[in-house]
């Protein structure tokens, strides 16, 4: 297929990693954010084609992962309401909170839906004019802009039973944050995709204040490698900055569009991550001329008090501190198919990833 | 969660596209990237639902011409080290 086949060629991944060896002479670790290329490095094996002084650790970007339990409790309070309709992305649903999952919920009666886009639930509330549709909405920069679609398109065509919770977030800040608390990284591999929403401006602080470099990358393994390289001439060079390997799709400007779209919906305001804490403008909130699109505001409910699951290593994980081996339940109690944190639930989470391709 | 797949458009509706990835279809929304100047043949990303940015062919070319310069500088520099039986650097 055009734009895949070519950027996974054997050939070329064998050159770069050569190129990689003859120039890498510092150990370095270098630190991949996006859940999606935790996934391609493991299912493409690429940290056995690195030499020794590279080393690559995965990072806090996986949306579920880094989602609270509180999130969770809260959707399945939600679920349980009368007449409600929880429709969300399928990454979700096996997630355990405090005491149940949204899956568990829906095995118990509740009208779960999943769904692969926001455009789904609309249609749903549309076809549904006296039941409450809720969207889930988490993700990124990548997927935020799309939420935010969801609710102009709702307002426009006058659907007034649909809700957005949203869990949505930004990137910048917790990158900022595990350099600021002395993880203890050489660069950092950018998230494709939430670049192609922001453009490369959004990293410009990491060089300036933290003297790290950022290369954006794409997903393909030649991509991963080529930017691998990059990292690795800018660490030899000392000459740290940020640079765009994946230039058939991220532009330095970002999709303005879609910025427009985003902050026409959603204001920043704090939020709190899995394995770093609240930090400061760190989510997306629904800004108050959308309220009547904004679950919390129109939906009551109680939540259980959260729980959180003894000796599960994800927060440390998603900081990169440690790897899913040093976790004690990792392949044994914990697994895929049964998930004791979220970093097994998702399938770009860690733990997930590494069970899935390098046990 | 922010995967997204290179799709190829068949067919503009409106606002939405029909996009092809191998033998599969989808119906995007053209939401996200109404600003751009967009035909049947172009290939956008698609992203929950909605295409996030059009492909730059140029761009995409370029860097693939990098990898083979890439491949052909291994290949000679092999080449070179077998002749001299010498690891080069």
């Amino acid at each position: 297929m055009k734009y895949i086949d070519e950027y996974r060629d054997r050939e070329t991944v064998l050159a770069l990693a050569e190129e990689i060896k003859r120039q890498s002479t510092k150990p370095i670790k270098l630190m991949e954010v996006c859940g999606g290329h935790t996934m391609s490095i493991q299912k493409f094996g690429l940290p056995y084609l690195l030499p020794e002084t590279v080393e690559l650790i995965s990072g806090p970007g996986c949306p579920v992962c880094v989602t609270s339990r509180s999130y969770i409790d809260q959707a399945i309070a939600y679920s349980r309401l009368d007449d409600v309709i929880i429709t969300t992305y399928g990454d979700l649903i096996r997630v355990p909170g405090s005491s149940s999952s949204l899956e568990q919920e829906r095995a118990n009666g509740a009208n779960i839906q999943i769904v692969y886009s926001i455009l789904d639930a609309l249609k749903l509330a549309k076809a549904n004019r006296d039941k409450k549709v809720v969207f889930l909405g988490i993700g990124f920069e990548t997927t935020a802009p799309s939420s935010a679609a969801g609710i102009i398109q709702a307002q426009m065509a006058g659907i007034n039973n649909f809700s957005v919770y949203s869990a949505h977030k930004v990137m910048p800040p917790a990158m900022a944050t595990l350099i600021d608390e002395g993880v203890e990284i050489d660069g950092y591999i950018g998230p494709g995709h939430v670049s192609t929403i922001t453009g490369s401006g959004i990293y410009m602080d990491i060089p300036k204040k933290f003297g790290l470099g950022v290369v954006i990358s794409g997903f393909e393994p030649v991509d991963l490698m080529q930017s691998v390289l990059m990292l690795v001439k800018q660490i030899e060079n000392d000459d740290q900055k940020v640079e765009i390997q994946y230039t058939r799709v991220v532009k330095p400007e970002g999709n303005v569009k879609a910025q427009e779209t985003l902050d026409e919906v959603f204001e920043y305001g704090d939020d709190w991550w899995r394995g770093l804490g609240v930090l400061e403008n760190s989510g997306l909130k629904i800004r108050a001329q959308y309220d009547k699109y904004n679950t919390e505001k129109i939906l009551d409910v109680t939540v259980e008090p959260t729980k959180e699951p003894k000796g599960c290593l994800c927060g440390e994980i998603l900081r990169g501190v440690k790897k899913p081996k040093d976790c004690k339940l990792f392949g044994n109690v914990c697994t895929p198919s049964n998930p004791i944190g979220a970093c097994m639930v998702s399938s770009e989470g860690s733990c997930a990833a590494y069970y899935m391709y390098n046990r | 969660m922010c995967l997204s797949i290179p799709a190829r458009i068949e067919e503009i509706d409106g606002d939405t596209a029909n996009c092809s990835v191998g033998t599969a279809t989808y119906n995007a929304s053209l939401h996200l990237i109404s600003h751009e100047e967009l035909k049947v043949g172009d290939y956008v990303l698609i992203h929950t639902g909605f295409a996030i940015q059009k492909l730059d062919e140029e761009e995409a070319i370029e860097t693939l011409k990098t990898f083979e310069e890439f491949k052909s500088l291994n290949e000679s520099l092999d080449q070179e080290e077998k002749e001299t039986n010498q690891r080069i650097v």
